[in-house]
């Protein structure tokens, strides 16, 4: 721990010679293999200082008012808590075995982790850092969505391959919606209407409509020359007015554009190697690709859909989320 | 395309039987319901029955290390069975696993019969292929459905294919072209074979010989290891194999690598590192080709392979994944067809669309000509995962898994 510490402080001084303007926001990305989180200043698109966390990193998202990250430690069965003013692990929170990916309520009050290894869902009330409730799912739990409402959990199961709808009141599974193989991701559109979930294995992103919880859409993904085995959609992310959605396609190396609204695929940038996970800046100006196997992250342009640039970041990048503020 | 030809006239007729056995089954059913009227609760959980039948004596190795655990493949099967249940507790299904064991070259008739008169018509089959072929008929003409776990041998998806069974273990060819890919990526393609004088043996050796022969290696030398019956492990025998196996690879001609074919445990395990001239070992010792690695870990397989750990108290082997692929083929049907028929299961699992996840980082689908599930091909060396084939740069128009294994254009396999 002192040798941490040291380390931090060591890097706490790069940082504040170094600077960086008011309105930039920061951009965490982990890095599964080599234990650290990347800080990039979204402007300057440079990296800015890496920190040292817990064994794994995967799953990572950041309080409503920017003032901590949470991060899935995988190996450590653990959530660490960041404070971004300082960069230091200032607690951490009972996760269960194995988290992996989690989603915090829209009140930023309750936190809800997928126990990978377990076939749980793990309620943390944020304020008493306690585990709340439990709610048993299928075969290794992933993908974690919220409504924007807060009302409705989804939680993907990729071996059991399904969407369980959780209520938030009574953590009672209400629905259970089979999606194809492998499913790693469920993204809600922010009117509630639909959720949108990725399956890696099968290909496609199921739409679920929110109100009949039933499949109305199965997305496809075609791209020349590649093999449709390597197009495994992972992260998915629809923008604020509901129109668009970028879905990560894994080793296919590009993100597909798809028409929010047609369901239609308009383009695919390509990033780089294996991108897994995606992340706006709050303006919704960019957003963000971890491309694991190159070890770098990708700012696409949301006005023109263009890659802008590619910055070398940790080893195995997996998760990305941008400060609100 | 004649075979589809075939496929339909078969399912017509299939059509046909199911019509009459349901027509039959249902003016036996009229009579029971006049005398007991008991109508089935709507919440009613289903139940599907799995069977694992095997063939199964405890077994030496050459190494203590390499002693087949008492339930490989029965632990796969069950870690399965486990995940379909929790799959199953939100649809209202339930699985089972019945296991049943008979000898190696035993009669597996009645234990079949016995399997099937407890309601199972789902078998994971551990056999040997002329048990398999016992069976296979008398398991069609019942609508049972046969996934073939554990023989590696071609000629089951080959000549002796059968339209109701299914292979989830990959076969010797495959094993073979897939070890074959990575030598030839390597660029060590000059080969010597050493090979077993069993059955088992020699088969795998063909299998190396076409694995050559397709993926441009060549096979300068090859010599027999004559099985004569000695004890496989004993205190002193360590010091003779050490001057032994030298004098045995003595006169090959110079190669890359040395290729091994001992299915059968006799002298395989003794080639590496006591060779004539320092060379690699590759076949069924050193680098060798299976189904499943217990220490891969990508594409998810962490997760799997924890489970399994935990479960069983040991490390996952090929032939628990093969069953445990298996048992998921039949859980993931039964979920989306919402059915415990295997007319609708195997229809199902027959469509074109249909894939399952095994952890192989990519979708595995069946081949259409004789129901052999498509799949990379892990090579290791005992500690790790040394790479997986298809290797880069083979090339195929429908899948290049198809590069592993008989291809459709030289299948035999008329399925019937």
């Amino acid at each position: 721990m002192l040798r941490r510490l040291t380390i931090l402080s060591a890097g706490l001084a790069v940082t504040a010679s170094l600077g960086s303007p008011a309105s930039a926001y920061m951009v965490y990305v982990s890095n599964e293999k080599d234990n650290t989180v990347t800080v990039v200043d979204s402007t300057t698109m440079e990296v800015v200082r890496t920190i040292d966390v817990g064994q794994r990193p995967r799953g990572i998202t950041i309080s409503h008012d920017g003032k901590f990250i949470y991060l899935c430690a995988s190996d450590d069965d653990t959530i660490e808590i960041i404070d971004t003013a300082t960069y230091e692990i200032v607690g951490s929170l009972p996760s269960g075995p194995d988290p992996e990916l989690f989603v915090l309520s829209p009140d930023g009050r309750t936190l809800y982790v997928a126990n990978e290894d377990d076939n749980l869902v793990t309620v943390i009330d944020l304020e008493s850092k306690s585990v709340a409730m439990e709610v048993p799912v299928g075969v290794e739990p992933e993908g974690m969505g919220i409504s924007p409402d807060g009302k409705s959990l989804v939680n993907t199961s990729e071996t059991t391959n399904m969407a369980h709808f959780i209520d938030t009141e009574s953590h009672e599974i209400t629905d259970n919606v089979l999606v194809d193989a492998r499913p790693r991701f469920a993204e809600f559109k922010p009117d509630n209407s639909e959720v949108w979930v990725s399956a890696e294995i099968g290909g496609t992103v199921s739409v679920i409509d929110n109100a009949s919880r039933k499949v109305k859409h199965k997305i496809n993904f075609e791209i020349p020359g590649l093999r449709s085995e390597s197009i495994q959609p992972v992260g998915v992310r629809i923008t604020a007015d509901g129109k668009k959605a970028y879905v990560a396609l894994g080793p296919a190396n590009r993100v597909a554009v798809v028409n929010a609204e047609t369901y239609e695929v308009e383009k695919y940038v390509l990033v780089g190697q294996r991108v897994w996970q995606l992340a706006f800046t709050p303006d919704q100006k960019t957003i963000i690709s971890t491309n694991g196997v190159s070890n770098d992250i990708t700012f696409i342009d949301v006005a023109t859909d263009e890659a802008v640039q590619s910055v070398t970041v940790g080893a195995l990048p997996w998760g990305v989320v941008v400060s609100p503020n | 395309m004649a075979y589809s030809v075939d496929q339909a006239g078969c399912a017509v007729l299939r059509i046909l039987i199911l019509f009459i056995s349901i027509l039959l089954a249902a003016s036996r059913l009229s009579g029971a319901v006049a005398q007991e009227p008991s109508p089935a609760p709507a919440e009613q959980v289903s139940q599907i029955k799995l069977g694992y039948l095997r063939a199964y004596a405890p077994q030496l190795a050459l190494s203590v290390l390499d002693v087949p655990p008492r339930d490989e493949g029965v632990a796969g099967a069950k870690v399965a069975i486990g995940d379909n249940n929790t799959t199953g507790t939100f649809l209202k299904q339930k699985f089972t696993l019945d296991v049943s064991e008979v000898k190696p070259d035993a009669d597996v008739v009645p234990a079949f019969n016995d399997m099937v008169s407890r309601g199972v018509l789902y078998i994971l089959a551990d056999l040997s292929a002329t048990q398999l072929l016992s069976i296979a008929d008398l398991a069609h003409d019942k609508g049972v459905l046969i996934f073939n776990v554990g023989a590696t041998d071609d000629r089951l998806r080959e000549e002796d294919c059968r339209e109701n069974v299914f292979h989830t273990a990959p076969t010797r060819t495959m094993l073979a072209d897939g070890l074959a890919q990575y030598l030839v990526w390597k660029q060590w393609r000059r080969w010597v074979l050493i090979y077993g004088s069993h059955e088992p043996d020699k088969l795998f050796a063909d299998a190396l010989r076409r694995a050559a022969t397709r993926f441009g290696g060549e096979i300068v030398a090859e010599k027999e290891f004559t099985d004569t019956g000695t004890a496989r492990r004993t205190d002193t025998g360590v010091v003779q194999i050490q001057r032994q196996m030298p004098v045995f690879t003595q006169d090959f001609p110079d190669h890359d690598v040395l290729l091994v074919a001992d299915e059968s445990e006799v002298f395989g395990t003794y080639v590496p590192f006591r060779t004539w001239i320092p060379r690699p070992v590759a076949g069924t010792a050193g680098l060798v080709p299976s189904a499943w690695h217990p220490a891969s870990e990508q594409w998810g397989g962490t997760q799997i392979q924890n489970r399994f750990a935990k479960a069983n108290g040991r490390r996952m082997l090929s032939k628990d994944m093969a069953a445990w692929t298996a048992a998921r083929i039949i859980g993931d049907a039964a979920t989306r067809t919402q059915s415990t028929d295997p007319e609708k299961l195997a229809a199902f699992i027959r469509a074109d669309d249909f894939s399952i996840a095994a952890f192989k980082g990519q979708r595995l689908t069946f081949r259409k000509w004789n129901w052999q599930l498509r799949q990379p091909i892990f090579l290791g060396d005992g500690r790790s995962v040394v790479s997986t084939s298809p290797q880069e740069g083979f090339l195929h128009q429908v899948s290049e898994l198809d590069t592993l294994g008989i291809d459709q254009p030289e299948t035999q396999c008329e399925l019937k």
